[in-house]
């Protein structure tokens, strides 16, 4: 255990931490509720993400992992302990991270490339880049011939891939993402993993995918993170062996859903105990 | 076609009531209960129409309410719409002038005039005064309402591009108020309507709708009463579904928040 004093100084970059890209250590994180009660979202929450990594986060709900996501995010603060991104504490939101939410939040008022030029001119890309890089990125999600629709015109799953391509165009270093898919049917589901695992083996970029779906984590992730009951905390690390790019019809990457599954309901268990001890 | 069918399809039910309206109204003419000088037939009203539209005096007199209507509207926009901003940015400014504005909004406009004639006599300003008094706090609300209910999920999306300050508001939070903010103005644009026909109608003003109608009634021209009444509803109607209706109708649209008949 390092002394207080030195988690301080997360000015300087931590050498020990050089490698990682993203650095969650010691967070904690308060809530009150309406009833005027506090609600510990997460407690002691510590793990690093190294560059190109793709890490899901995997927990019951309520167990904090949308909290964690905001303050990687920048859009939420630590009560204590360090997010770090570099070695540098995050201060805020910043076009460096992308980020997925559930709900596509694409703007209602513009097109499908508008939303995705908005995007650019955001980050200050040129004019004269910007309808290029649109094209190009709306093509790598399958969107070329809905670029002049508006967002409501698209299905759930193209809107998320709208979406994507939204964010991965303004070339972030990180891409967060906030439980994206869990509003969508299944089949189409199935069919933005995929592509999402494609676009990632193609782009490199460091993700943090938040789900409460086992399948979706041990399908997307290098390494799955498994939160505990609230107030979460880690409680595995496992990495995820199985080739890429991975099917999900492999039996090796059902081995590893049978073993996640088993620890995760293990938690689940643990909420609804306490749901039903306090009623 | 489809199109001329649809429309129809819109229209023959209103046409139909005021059929039905204008035969009851004939039926009550004939039975002879109230006497014809106050209840002139519906033929009557018609020609009186036709008379007033011919000789110009029905077009002079809307013109002037309209150039009234505008500029009193132009300034309780101006107006409402800083005071709903400043609502927003400042939840002091909301608690205190924001709640005055809605008790404001209970008073209804006319009881303004008799102080404002004391104030600017019966003149110009007295009418105007009581339009922008009247439509300004619908504005200053529809304001407030329509950027306090922007999705915070848009907000946070805009953050995340990096938007912050001005920037968020002016990209993300402004555009997104758009449908509520328009829905405000059609709003106020009514209560600016209702209170200049009210107040032209009491200062009794030498040109306007309003005024006509009362010079009207003290020359005992029934027909021309009816006949300016039934002008004063189809201006406001039109401007309430032509302009504001379509404007509304084609913002909504492109954001996908109608809802279609089958």
């Amino acid at each position: 255990m390092r002394p207080a004093t030195a988690r301080r100084m997360a000015l300087v970059p931590d050498p020990a931490l050089a490698s990682a890209k993203l650095a969650v250590r010691d967070v904690a994180r308060v809530y009150r509720s309406a009833r005027g009660g506090k609600v510990s979202a997460c407690a002691d929450v510590s793990f690093e993400v190294h560059p190109g990594e793709f890490v899901c986060i995997l927990g019951p709900s309520g167990c904090g992992k949308s909290t964690l996501l905001n303050m990687l995010a920048g859009l939420d603060r630590p009560d204590r302990g360090d997010v770090l991104i570099d070695g540098h504490p995050i201060a805020g939101p910043g076009p460096d991270r992308a980020v997925l939410f559930q709900e596509p939040a694409l703007f209602p008022w513009m097109s499908v490339a508008g939303n995705v030029d908005f995007a650019l001119k955001f980050v200050g890309v040129p004019k004269s880049e910007r309808r290029d890089r649109t094209m190009h990125w709306l093509a790598k999600v399958q969107l070329s011939r809905f670029a002049e629709a508006q967002p409501h015109e698209l299905s759930g799953g193209m809107r998320q891939r709208a979406a994507l391509a939204r964010a991965l165009a303004c070339e972030p270093e990180v891409l967060l993402a906030d439980e994206p898919f869990a509003a969508l049917d299944a089949q189409t589901r199935e069919i933005l993993q995929a592509e999402l695992q494609r676009v990632w083996l193609d782009t490199g970029k460091t993700v943090v995918f938040v789900t409460h779906n086992v399948r979706e984590a041990a399908f997307l992730a290098d390494r799955v993170l498994l939160m505990s009951a609230p107030p979460g905390t880690i409680v595995e690390d496992r990495a995820i062996d199985v080739e890429r790019p991975r099917n999900v019809d492999d039996p090796a990457l059902a081995r590893v859903v049978a073993g996640i599954h088993a620890h995760l309901i293990e938690e689940v268990n643990k909420v609804v105990a306490r749901e039903i001890g306090s009623a | 076609m489809s199109r001329v069918r649809s429309v129809l399809r819109e229209v023959w039910p209103r046409l139909a009531a005021i059929a039905i309206l204008v035969a009851i109204w004939q039926l009550v003419y004939q039975s002879g209960f109230f006497d014809k000088v106050v209840l002139p037939s519906p033929l009557q009203v018609w020609r009186a129409l036709g008379h007033d539209l011919g000789n110009g005096v029905i077009w002079r007199n809307t013109e002037s309410s309209i150039v009234r209507l505008l500029i009193g509207f132009t300034v309780s926009v101006a107006a409402g719409t800083v005071f709903g901003l400043l609502e927003v940015a400042s939840s002091f400014f909301e608690r205190s002038f924001g709640s005055l504005v809605v008790g404001l909004q209970s008073l209804p406009s006319i009881a303004w005039l008799p102080l404002a004639v004391l104030w600017f006599g019966l003149s110009e300003q007295a009418v105007l005064f009581v339009v922008i008094i009247g439509s300004f706090p619908a504005v200053a609300l529809a304001t407030m309402n329509s950027v306090r209910q922007v999705p915070p999920l848009l907000q946070r999306a805009g953050r995340t591009m990096g938007a912050s300050g001005w920037r968020l508001y002016r990209h993300v939070v402004l555009p997104a108020a758009i449908p509520g903010y328009v829905g405000g103005m059609q709003q106020g644009w009514a209560f600016a309507w209702r209170s200049l026909m009210a107040g032209e109608l009491i200062i009794a003003s030498a040109n306007g709708l309003g005024g006509l109608l009362t010079r009207s009634q003290q020359n005992l021209e029934t027909p021309t009463v009816i006949a300016v009444m039934a002008v004063i509803v189809i201006i406001g109607m039109f401007v309430d579904l032509a302009v504001f209706g379509t404007l509304d109708n084609r913002i909504r649209s492109r954001r996908g928040l109608l809802v279609h008949q089958g």
